[in-house]
């Protein structure tokens, strides 16, 4: 047996980690747009919009029932056929847009629950006071639905970081494709693929420590 | 003024309430009595909308609405002109106590926040509260809460105050501290229409006692005379069956 390449892979991080703003800047903003989306998707459905939340059903049912690799593809390679102004589109937009669509297909079924766990004395005592139903949605309900789901949220945010991986399939170089041409190039596959394994590892750890941080935070109005 | 004529509620082949008359002047104080399930929260609730009536016209103030044909509109405007006191309180959980009390004066009166939250001390100061504005819901007691639920009542300026059973879920301790809070908004000449199973509260703050029996008003009268010489049986067999149960304390 072999011994592992300490020198390589010590000499590798921060060539992988020139890559950490791309891989972020997509995984925040697929983020970003997909709890917008989600939201929005969210209230169609608890407010069973007609017409609307048939169209929320089915998107969430597609979105959630294709494998994420499946619609990057379908975007990427597929569209542009139809769509001529989609032939400009490149990788790094292709993954932020697929991130967006599958993730807020989930996230949209976790906040829906969340909002309707919300107990219906504080809708009543929000009309009380003559609040319309939007000013309830959105200083009451939605408020402490966030609270409920982020736990969840931020389980899905995790997870697309790591998605964003998938982005070196469509050609894009970031930390998975950086160390795909590293590996490559070096044959030290098990060295470099170790060093970006570790990496995301620590990119997860950190959030999860941000998220006990933020959780302790949402829960303060909770403490007896 | 406020005024109900003819409230008609069906929950599908049940008829909760069954044509209610009632109608009080301002400052005037009446308190429903009546046993369980006799519709006397339910009649509450349509005041505001909270359940909406099948039929009837009610009348708040400069507003009057024709309950079958009520708009979103008519609705806000009812809600806006009335304020309720829940049986659970039904503080936002998310607000502090000063939070609460506000809520309403910056979402729809507009105030700003910084004036809204000084008109909310205010309100925490006649409540006996003050040093709990920052407290969140979940850190105070049940008779605290409640109190809480009455500031965020009393800073509608809200031509009527509804309490729906404002003492019954409430441990024996803290139904005190909340009877005399409300007594003391009824010095104040504060409009009000109380549901509650407290006979002493009925006989020593109503202007007018109602008991309702199966979806109607049986029997109405200053309390002097309904608790001393009720006319009707069902009105005699009831308080029989509460002022016996209660007697001791509650003479």
């Amino acid at each position: 047996m072999q011994a592992l390449n300490l020198d390589y892979m010590v000499g590798l991080v921060p060539v992988l980690l020139g890559y950490l703003p791309l891989t972020l800047g997509m995984a925040a903003a697929g983020m970003v747009c997909a709890l917008m989306l989600s939201c929005l998707l969210a209230v169609v459905r608890v407010s069973r919009l007609p017409v609307l939340d048939q169209a929320a059903q089915l998107f969430i049912s597609f979105f959630r029932g294709t494998p994420l690799l499946v619609q990057l593809f379908l975007f990427y390679y597929g569209l542009p056929q139809f769509l001529s102004f989609l032939v400009s589109i490149n990788g790094v937009t292709a993954t932020i847009m697929g991130l967006t669509l599958h993730f807020s297909a989930y996230m949209a079924e976790s906040i829906r629950a969340a909002i309707t766990g919300i107990d219906r004395s504080q809708t009543e005592a929000a009309q009380s006071i003559g609040m319309t139903n939007a000013q309830t949605m959105r200083r009451i309900i939605l408020p402490q639905a966030t609270r409920v789901a982020t736990p969840t949220l931020m389980n899905y945010f995790i997870d697309m970081i790591k998605s964003t991986s998938l982005a070196f399939t469509l050609g894009v170089t970031e930390l998975m494709g950086a160390t795909q041409k590293e590996a490559a190039s070096s044959f030290l596959y098990f060295e470099a693929f170790l060093v970006v394994a570790v990496i995301y590892w620590i990119i997860v750890e950190a959030l999860s420590w941000c998220q006990k941080r933020l959780e302790k935070r949402l829960n303060r109005a909770y403490q007896r | 003024m406020i005024a109900l004529k003819g409230i008609t509620k069906r929950f599908g082949e049940h008829t909760v309430l069954d044509g209610i008359d009632l109608s009080l002047e301002r400052g005037e104080i009446i308190v429903v009595i009546g046993p369980s399930g006799t519709g006397k929260s339910t009649l509450l609730r349509c005041v505001n909308f909270l359940e909406r009536p099948d039929a009837g016209q009610l009348t708040v103030g400069d507003l009057s609405v024709d309950a079958a044909r009520a708009t979103s509109d008519d609705i806000l405007g009812l809600r806006r002109r009335t304020a309720f006191v829940f049986q659970n309180y039904a503080l936002f959980a998310h607000k502090t106590a000063l939070e609460n009390i506000a809520e309403r004066m910056i979402v729809v009166e507009g105030l700003s926040k910084a004036e809204a939250h000084a008109r909310a001390r205010e309100i925490l100061e006649r409540i006996g509260l003050a040093d709990k504005a920052d407290a969140y819901p979940a850190a105070l007691s049940g008779g605290q809460q409640q109190r809480i639920g009455i500031g965020r009542a009393m800073a509608a300026k809200a031509e009527v105050i509804l309490f729906d059973e404002p003492t019954s879920a409430l441990d024996p301790e803290w139904v005190e501290e909340v009877l005399a809070l409300m007594k003391q908004l009824a010095a104040e000449q504060q409009t009000m229409i109380v549901v509650t199973h407290e006979m002493q509260f009925a006989r020593e703050v109503a202007d007018q006692v109602v008991f309702m029996d199966g979806g109607r008003i049986v029997e109405q009268a200053p309390p002097s005379e309904l608790f001393t010489h009720p006319r009707d049986e069902r009105t005699r067999s009831f308080l029989r069956k509460v002022l016996a149960g209660n007697a001791p304390s509650d003479a």
